[in-house]
C-alpha cells in the first residue's frame, strides 16, 4: 500500500513535459469558444412554424433565432400554458458559469507555467466536477421550466421534461435538442485534459526506468 | 515526443471535427415538409383546371371579415370573380356613394362580418338569398339573382358583438343573432365592469325572414346569462325547431380573459326552442327593453337549455341527418358528439346537472355520445354524403377526417397553416356534395409572392372524394375569410341586366328627349340618361347651395354595359348597371366647373362619354 502512495506521490511530484503543457495551452485557449458560442440549442417546428424556431443557451445568455424574435415567440406560445418566461436574468448559470470558465482557465495557465503533475491532475478533476455540475443546473432548469406550470394557464398541459438531447413530440411542435459548438469545445477541454494526463504518466514511465 | 506531437495534432483535428459536427444534428425543417406535401402534382393539376372559357362548378361565398363585404370564388379554379360589398362603401361598384346604398350603410362605414349563410329550402341550399352578419348587430341579405344587398337590418337593440350569426334555419324562417360581448341592456346603461356577473346580459335573436321576399324583420329576442355567445347552427330533420349558440366565459369572468375565462373545463351550447320562441313572443310574453319586446327563459319554460360542451367551444354543428350536434373545445384535443335523442330525452325527464340564471343544464354524461380525438385545437366541422365529418384543427394546423356514429378518425390532412373555418361543398345542408372542401387558414407564411407586412390569407383545396383527403391547390383569400359556404353553381340563375318593364324608378327614363333639370325652390333635379357613349344632359348649372339630386338610368340592356358617374372634387361616384337607375344627392357647396365622366368602361368612346356640371 505504502508503495503505491509512494509512486502516486512521486508521480504527482514531476515536473510537466512540454507537450502536456503545450495541452494545457490548448485547453485554455478552447474555452474561449466555449464562452462565446452557444453550449445548447433546441429547434422547434410546427406546421405554422415551417422555418422552425430557435433557441440558443450559451454560457451568459439565452438568445433566439431571427434576431431574437424566436425567444419572444417561444414565449409567447409558452404562456398558454402557463410556462414561465424564459428570461436570461432568471439563469443564475449565466453569472457562475462564465467565472468559473476563467478561474478554470487561469489554473489552465498557471499548470502551463509551473505544472507539476498534480496540477493537472487537479484542474482534470475541477473540471469534470464543473461539467456534471453544469449538465446538472442546466437539466434541472428544464425541469423546473416544464414542471412549474401555472395552474390557471389557458391549456392545461401535464408537467413535462423538454428533451436535453434528441428528440421529442411536444403537443403540435418537433423539438430538436443537441449541445451547441460552445459544448464541443468543453468537450475539447477534457479530451484535451485527459491526453494530457496520459501523455504526463508515459513521461513519469520514461522517468522511472530511466 | 514525435509520437506526443501527434496526439496534439490529432486532437485538434478530433476538436475542429467535433466543432463541424455540431449545430448540424436538428433538421432543417419540420418532418411534414421534408415529406412533400402534394403527393401526385399532374393529377391534382387537372382536378383544379378550368380551361380559358370553361365555368367552375361550384361558388364559394367567403366572409370578408372586417373588409365589410363578401368575395366570390369559382371552385375548384380558386378563381377570386367578384366581390359583394356589404358594409363598406366599395367604389368600384360605387356602393355607399349612392343615395340607397348609402341610407342602408347609415353612419356605419365598416363592418366585420363572418358567416355567410345562404338561404336554405327543406334543409338544402336554395340559391336565393346569402345573409351575413356584422359585428355591430346587423344581418345583411344579398339577393342572388343580381348579387346585390337589398337590406341590412340593425344595429338590434341589445345585440353587442353580432358574431354567432347569420345562421338560418331550415326552411330560412330566421336568421339568427347573438352577444358576444354581453353589456348592461339597453344600450346606453353604464354599469361598471366589477359587477358583469350580475348586470351584464347577453341576448339571442332570431330575425324573421318573409318567405316570398326575404324582407327582415326581428323575430324575437330571448335574455341570456352575460357568457360571450360565439357561435351557432340551426337543427336540422329531427333536430329542426332548435338552433344552438356556443358559449365561452361560462366564468363570467372580466379583464384578461384569455385566462380567466379559460378557468372551467366545460362551458356550455345554448339549445333554443325557437318554435317556442316563436309562440312565446306572439302570446304578447317578455318585457321591454331598448325597445323591444325581450323574452325571459325563466318564465319561458323549455325555451332555452344549456349543453356542457368541452373548455371554451367554438363552432357547433349539427350534422346533415340531424341526429348529433358536434360542439368543438378549442382548448382541447377532442370534439364532442351529442346524440339528439338523448337531448330530447334529459329535456323530457329532466336530467339536470343545475342551472345558470334559471337555464337548466342537461347532464353531459346523459347526453353525449362520444369525445372523438380529432387532435388539437379543434374549431369547426363540416359534413361530407357518406357519413364522414371534417373538423379544422387549429393548433394542429390539419383537417381530421372522422366517421359519425363509429367516431374513429380515419385521415388527416396538414393545412398552411393554422386553419380557422373550413367549408365543405354544400357542407351543412342535409345533403353534403362531397366534393370539394376548404381551409380557410389565418396564416400564409411564405406561400405566395411577398407583399409586404400586410399579408392575404391562404385557402386551400381539398378533394374529398377518396378515403384519403388530397391537397388539390392553395390559393388566396381577401382578409380576412371567417366561413364561407360553397353552393352548386347551377343552383343560383343570375340576371345579368335589369329588363327595362321590372324598373319602377320614380325619376327612371328611357329617353334621352326626357332627361333635364327641374327646380323646386333650391332643390335641384336632374334626370340623366347614360347610354354610349354619351350622359344627357352633356352639361348643367346649378347655383351654389342648391340641394341637387342626380337620377341616372343606365338605358342599355346588353350584358356587361355598366356606366360609372365620377363628379371630381365632390367626393362622387356611383355606377349604374345596365337598365338601372340610381340615384345621389348632394349640396353644391363650390362654385366653379366641374367634370363628370364614365369611370366604368363602357365602349370605343368611353373617353368621351363626359361632362360639365356649372355650380354658379
Amino acid at each position: 500500500m505504502r508503495a503505491f502512495f509512494e509512486k502516486t506521490n512521486r508521480f504527482l511530484d514531476l515536473p510537466l513535459d512540454l507537450s502536456p503543457r503545450v495541452l494545457l495551452l490548448l485547453a485554455a485557449l478552447l474555452l474561449i469558444p466555449a464562452l462565446l458560442l452557444p453550449l445548447h440549442d433546441m429547434t422547434m417546428f410546427a406546421p405554422q412554424y415551417p422555418d422552425g424556431l430557435r433557441l440558443h443557451i450559451y454560457a451568459h445568455k439565452l438568445d433566439g433565432g431571427n434576431r431574437g424574435q424566436d425567444i419572444r415567440e417561444i414565449n409567447v406560445l409558452n404562456h398558454y400554458i402557463g410556462m414561465k418566461d424564459l428570461v436570461t436574468e432568471d439563469f443564475t448559470e449565466f453569472q457562475w458559469i462564465p467565472f468559473v470558465l476563467g478561474i478554470l482557465a487561469l489554473l489552465f495557465l498557471r499548470a502551463v507555467v509551473h505544472g507539476k503533475t498534480s496540477h493537472l491532475v487537479d484542474v482534470l478533476v475541477l473540471y469534470i466536477y464543473f461539467g456534471l455540475f453544469a449538465l446538472w443546473s442546466f437539466a434541472y432548469k428544464m425541469y423546473a421550466y416544464g414542471h412549474n406550470l401555472d395552474p390557471k394557464a389557458a391549456v392545461r398541459v401535464d408537467p413535462f421534461m423538454p428533451p436535453l438531447f434528441g428528440y421529442k413530440k411536444l403537443a403540435n411542435f418537433e423539438v430538436y435538442s443537441y449541445p451547441g459548438t460552445g459544448s464541443y469545445a468543453l468537450l475539447g477541454v477534457a479530451v484535451v485534459l485527459a491526453l494530457a494526463v496520459l501523455l504526463a504518466g508515459r513521461g513519469g514511465r520514461r522517468e522511472a526506468a530511466a | 515526443m514525435k509520437k506526443s506531437r501527434g496526439m496534439i495534432l490529432g486532437s485538434l483535428l478530433g476538436i475542429v471535427a467535433l466543432g463541424l459536427l455540431a449545430g448540424r444534428c436538428a433538421p432543417s425543417g419540420p418532418r411534414a415538409k421534408r415529406a412533400g406535401a402534394v403527393s401526385d402534382m399532374a393529377v391534382a393539376a387537372q382536378k383544379v383546371y378550368v380551361a380559358p372559357g370553361d365555368l367552375d362548378e361550384y361558388y364559394m361565398f367567403a366572409s370578408g371579415g372586417h373588409s365589410g363585404q363578401v368575395y366570390v370564388y369559382g371552385l375548384p379554379s380558386g378563381r377570386h370573380i367578384s366581390t359583394i360589398p356589404v358594409f363598406a362603401p366599395y367604389p368600384a361598384t360605387g356602393y355607399g356613394f349612392d343615395d340607397e346604398s348609402r341610407a342602408m350603410l347609415g353612419d356605419l362605414t365598416w363592418g366585420d362580418v363572418h358567416h355567410p349563410s345562404l338561404s336554405e329550402t327543406k334543409g338544402d341550399y336554395d340559391g336565393r338569398w346569402l345573409f351575413i352578419n356584422d359585428m355591430n348587430g346587423r344581418i345583411a341579405r344579398i339577393d342572388l339573382r343580381d348579387f346585390k344587398v337589398k337590406q341590412i337590418i340593425g344595429p338590434v337593440p341589445n345585440v353587442s358583438g353580432n358574431h354567432a350569426s347569420a345562421f338560418v334555419t331550415p326552411n330560412t324562417e330566421y336568421s339568427v343573432m347573438a352577444s358576444r360581448f354581453s353589456i348592461p341592456i339597453p344600450k346606453g346603461t353604464a354599469v361598471e365592469v366589477s359587477k358583469y356577473a350580475t348586470n351584464y346580459k347577453g341576448v339571442v335573436t332570431g330575425i324573421k325572414i318573409d318567405p316570398q321576399s326575404g324582407q327582415m324583420s326581428i323575430g324575437w329576442q330571448i335574455v341570456m346569462p352575460p357568457f360571450d355567445y360565439d357561435l351557432g347552427d340551426a337543427g336540422k330533420l329531427v333536430s329542426d325547431g332548435f338552433v344552438f349558440f356556443t358559449s365561452y366565459n361560462t366564468e363570467r369572468a372580466t379583464g384578461k380573459l384569455e385566462v380567466t375565462a379559460s378557468q372551467r373545463d366545460r362551458d356550455l351550447i345554448a339549445a333554443v326552442d325557437w318554435r317556442l320562441a316563436e309562440k312565446a313572443f306572439a302570446e304578447g310574453k317578455g318585457k321591454t327593453i331598448g325597445g323591444l319586446r325581450v323574452l325571459d327563459p325563466k318564465e319561458v319554460p323549455g325555451l332555452v337549455y344549456f349543453m356542457p360542451c368541452g373548455k371554451s367551444p367554438h363552432g357547433v354543428d349539427v350534422s346533415p341527418d340531424g341526429k348529433y350536434v358536434i360542439g368543438s373545445g378549442k382548448l382541447q384535443g377532442v370534439t364532442t358528439a351529442f346524440n339528439w335523442e338523448k337531448v330530447q330525452t334529459a329535456m323530457r325527464n329532466k336530467d339536470f346537472q343545475g342551472d345558470e340564471d334559471g337555464i337548466p343544464i342537461l347532464k353531459y354524461e346523459s347526453i353525449k355520445d362520444a369525445e372523438v380525438p380529432v387532435g388539437l385545437g379543434p374549431l369547426h366541422t363540416q359534413f361530407g354524403p357518406d357519413g364522414y365529418a371534417y373538423t379544422s384543427l387549429f393548433v394542429d394546423s390539419a383537417i381530421a377526417k372522422w366517421r359519425l356514429g363509429t367516431w374513429e378518425v380515419v385521415d388527416k390532412v396538414p393545412m398552411s397553416y393554422s386553419i380557422g373555418h373550413l367549408s365543405a361543398a354544400e357542407g351543412d345542408t342535409v345533403s353534403p356534395d362531397g366534393k370539394y372542401l376548404v381551409g380557410l387558414n389565418k396564416l400564409s407564411h411564405g406561400r405566395h409572392l411577398s407583399v409586404g407586412p400586410s399579408q392575404p390569407e391562404s385557402s386551400q383545396l381539398v378533394d374529398i372524394t377518396e378515403e384519403k383527403m388530397k391537397l388539390l391547390l392553395d390559393f388566396f383569400t381577401e382578409p380576412e375569410p371567417h366561413y364561407a359556404q360553397i353552393i352548386k353553381a347551377d343552383k343560383i340563375k343570375p340576371i345579368e341586366v335589369y329588363p327595362k318593364e321590372e324598373n319602377k324608378h320614380p325619376l327612371a327614363i328611357w329617353d334621352v328627349k326626357d332627361a333635364g333639370v327641374t327646380r323646386q325652390g333650391n332643390k335641384v333635379t336632374v334626370k340623366m340618361v347614360a347610354v354610349r357613349s354619351t350622359f344627357t344632359p352633356t352639361d348643367f348649372e346649378v347655383r351654389e347651395g342648391d340641394e341637387v339630386k342626380i337620377a341616372l338610368t343606365n338605358i342599355e340592356q346588353t350584358t356587361d354595359e355598366l356606366h360609372g358617374f365620377g363628379l371630381l372634387d365632390y367626393n362622387i361616384n356611383i355606377v349604374v348597371d345596365p337598365g338601372e337607375t340610381k340615384t345621389v344627392t348632394f349640396k353644391a357647396k363650390r362654385k366653379g366647373v366641374f367634370p363628370y365622366y364614365c369611370t366604368n368602361f363602357c365602349s370605343a368612346l368611353h373617353q368621351e362619354m363626359q361632362g360639365y356640371l356649372v355650380v354658379r
